[in-house]
């Protein structure tokens, strides 16, 4: 087997993700947010579209190019965050970074398939791909609550 | 050459890293240092140093005296005509802002033309937009072919009557393209442009002459070249330099200061504000010993057999593209089809070899290439041919490795 530890970060499931993705597309209607991030140091891109009823993301989907990392992160953020009440998704991004960090994290949130990204925290140059789908995430929901407090 | 004696002068090439011999193949990004710059400048720290042209005492003569020494060996490398001529800065990118803003911006105006290439790094692409921006100026293009080099009967054609600055790589980061800078300088001048060159990627890797060039303005980094980073050479031919005006002031530049106004100093002192990077000019004068105890034609000799053997190496891995000539200086940018550049590069890294992804500060190239990122490996002339086929085999077993987990 080449490249021993490798595979810790690049689990099977990953890279599944990587070559199906999850929600990919975009969203477009009155309760839609899209917002863009790039990672500008290596030039991944992500768009992520949020559907917003009642506090809670109905639905969400993505367009992006980059790594394995960063576009698997973003097919199982989707997953991970679907249905989900907009504080319980705080609660998910800042999980999520903290695992891919390496430090202590809340066990008891549940963060699907995007559990298997945990062995990017072994790979401190690789951890900005892993966040950035969240970091958009969390953006959209900034960008939503301007929305909403201009109406 | 001898390869082997020569890494026994670099401390770092002697690691291991992910339990591997480290191959260093990121030297377009940073070169290595010597253990003759290193201890120059540690030998500064420890024994002399002081401020230059300041004090009278005893260290600071020495500080001024070795400071001095290392301009002129950087103007004897580069065969410029004064030591007047060398203006230390912070690197390539201080250079390069300094002609922009500080010769550009004040001759510039509506109509006025600036050509660069499409293989810019955005050191020499951002500050002309940002000057084409304030001044009214039309940043313009030069045509590249499909195999990343210039068709000079194109740059004929594109250079106008209105081009009042071009502004070319001497050699291009990302494809390994070696302008021809030369002959650009000379249809620039025949329509009274004047000619600037990124000379970053080209000055650690080849006999530089900036009189035979006849470039202009000439920039390059000393981190590249086994100096220390931080410190890098503005040269500029002295009629432009005694014409700009100072972009920066403050201290060591000025020749006399009143309540109101100032007067600048001579050349070179009026282009260099502030208390300079002194260790980094002496580590740098160093780093010209050492290369020139090589031989730049030796460097280049050897650098062009090494990545001949990488190009037909890699050309040969099925799924491997290869991006810019077949002509090239010293690095090969390439991309192993269905694995993004960064998955490559940890890959690489897991085996010890160090190389670059991303976009390697060419957004504009990166487009013109239709990708949007490249792995890229650079050399030196302190890696071995073993290293060459490390990288080969790192490869092989990348791709290997992606094909399988899919």
């Amino acid at each position: 087997m080449l490249f021993n530890n490798l595979d810790q970060l690049y689990r099977s499931v990953i890279m599944d993700h990587y070559k199906k993705p999850r929600n990919k597309g975009e969203l477009e209607g009155n309760h839609c947010v899209t917002v863009n991030m790039n990672n500008p140091s290596c030039g991944d891109k992500i768009q992520v579209s949020l559907e917003i009823e009642d506090n809670k993301v109905v639905n969400v989907k993505y367009l992006g190019s980059g790594c394995a990392i960063s576009q698997s992160s973003a097919s199982m953020m989707t997953e991970a965050i679907k249905g989900l009440e907009i504080d319980k998704i705080h609660q998910l991004t800042f999980d999520f970074s903290e695992m891919v960090q390496g430090r202590e994290h809340n066990d008891d949130l549940d963060l699907g398939d995007a559990e298997a990204l945990h062995g990017v925290s072994q790979y401190p140059a690789r951890i900005k791909c892993a966040t950035l789908a969240w970091k958009a995430v969390e953006k959209a929901l900034r960008e939503a609550d301007k929305e909403k407090s201009r109406q | 050459m001898d390869i082997q004696s020569i890494r026994q002068d670099f401390p770092i090439l002697k690691q291991q890293v992910n339990g591997h011999n480290l191959v260093y193949l990121d030297n377009s990004a940073t070169s290595q240092k010597p253990v003759s710059v290193i201890q120059t400048m540690v030998n500064y720290y420890e024994t002399y140093n002081s401020n230059v042209h300041r004090g009278v005492h005893t260290l600071g003569t020495i500080a001024t005296d070795r400071y001095e020494e290392a301009r002129e060996k950087i103007r004897r490398f580069i065969n410029a005509s004064s030591e007047k001529e060398i203006i230390y800065t912070t690197g390539t990118t201080q250079s390069l802002n300094l002609i922009a803003y500080g010769y550009g911006l004040a001759r510039l105006s509506e109509g006025d033309e600036i050509v660069i290439t499409p293989m810019e790094h955005h050191a020499n692409l951002i500050p002309w937009q940002q000057v084409a921006k304030k001044t009214g100026a039309v940043l313009r293009y030069f045509p590249m072919e499909a195999d990343g080099t210039l068709d000079l009967a194109k740059v004929r054609k594109t250079i106008t009557n209105q081009t009042k600055i071009v502004s070319v790589t001497e050699v291009s980061n990302v494809l390994g393209t070696v302008n021809p800078v030369k002959e650009i300088a000379k249809i620039a001048h025949e329509h009274g442009a004047i000619m600037v060159v990124d000379g970053a990627q080209s000055t650690p890797h080849m006999t530089v002459d900036v009189q035979d060039l006849d470039a202009d303005f000439f920039a390059f980094s000393g981190h590249k070249m086994l100096g220390p980073t931080g410190i890098g050479i503005l040269y500029g031919k002295q009629e432009f330099l005694e014409a700009m005006e100072p972009v920066e002031t403050g201290g060591e530049m000025i020749d006399e200061v009143g309540f109101q106004s100032a007067t600048w100093a001579e050349l070179p002192w009026k282009l260099e504000a502030g208390t300079p990077h002194i260790a980094g000019a002496i580590g740098l004068g160093a780093a010209i010993d050492y290369l020139q105890s090589i031989g730049m034609d030796a460097i280049q000799h050897y650098e062009e057999q090494i990545t001949a053997k990488a190009y037909d190496m890699l050309s040969e891995i099925e799924g491997v593209t290869l991006y810019g000539p077949s002509e090239r200086s010293g690095l090969i940018s390439f991309n192993i089809e269905g694995v993004h550049p960064h998955d490559v590069s940890t890959a690489l890294d897991s085996e010890g070899i160090a190389v670059r992804a991303g976009h390697h500060c060419a957004q504009p190239l990166m487009s013109c290439l239709k990708c949007e990122s490249t792995v890229r490996a650079s050399f030196y002339f302190y890696n071995s041919e073993d290293e060459i086929e490390a990288l080969a085999k790192g490869i092989k077993e990348t791709k290997e490795f992606f094909g399988h987990v899919v």
